[in-house]
């Protein structure tokens, strides 16, 4: 069992973190892994960029025990979560999320509730910059509701 | 020795867009007993009245030493306390 968390302006290379989820982890069946992206279009306008900042050491506790949660929940051996800061262009990664667990529905489940936490919990602030303008990204009911659906199981 | 009279100082820090409206993104303010958020914030505002009507926003989340913490947490000298908007990575 191992957690690894990661925040940084640098990329991330999805083969070497999938890598470090699966070599030599003969228990585990199954890999689950996800990644945020850049995307063109958001509130009727073109992005062409976002921009991310955190609130150093309380987000790395937040990433942590968000993990611990979930390995606990399903078991789950190794979890590796990559959170981007900084102007990130249009196209380029944000958030990586992957864990190993001995069969896939603990591995699809643990990434699921790991990126929901993330998103309502953990202390990122993301900004939209448009042609012209920018805009802070509000927080969104969805992500919530989205997130509290775990405390019903 | 601390007496009632001996100022200590807190650290504040703002994020995102609160951050940006205050143009500031980290203060220190001193107080001369120990205050809830609420106090805190009130004792704040009269020292940069500016600050009023994006510090009295409702949505706004605070954390002492990191932690979460609700309107009436104690924040005492040496305490770091943070006040930002709903959080949005992923």
């Amino acid at each position: 069992m191992s957690i690894e968390i990661t925040i940084s302006h640098d990329d991330f290379d999805i083969a070497v973190l999938h890598d470090a989820l699966q070599i030599g982890n003969v228990q585990q069946g199954a890999v689950v892994t996800f990644t945020g992206l850049v995307r063109e279009f958001s509130q009727g306008d073109n992005v062409v960029a976002l921009e991310l900042e955190h609130y150093p050491q309380m987000t790395e506790q937040l990433l942590l025990s968000i993990a611990e949660q979930a390995q606990k929940r399903w078991q789950l051996g190794r979890i590796s979560i990559y959170h981007r800061i900084g102007y990130l262009p249009l196209g380029e990664q944000i958030v990586f999320v992957g864990v190993s667990a001995k069969h896939r529905q603990s591995a699809f489940d643990g990434v699921q509730f790991i990126m929901d936490y993330l998103k309502t919990q953990a202390t990122f602030w993301k900004k939209e910059h448009f042609s012209h303008s920018s805009q802070w990204v509000e927080f969104k009911a969805s992500d919530l509701q989205a997130q509290q659906k775990w405390m019903e199981d | 020795m601390v007496t009632g009279n001996d100022a200590e100082q807190v650290k504040l820090l703002f994020f995102g867009q609160l951050k940006e409206r205050l143009q500031c993104a980290n203060y220190t303010i001193a107080i001369k007993q120990p205050l809830s958020i609420k106090q805190l914030k009130s004792h704040l505002i009269s020292l940069q009245p500016s600050w009023q009507a994006a510090l009295n926003n409702d949505l706004l989340i605070a954390a002492v030493n990191q932690q979460i913490a609700q309107q009436q947490a104690i924040v005492k000298g040496g305490d770091e306390v943070a006040f930002f908007p709903p959080v949005t990575g992923g």
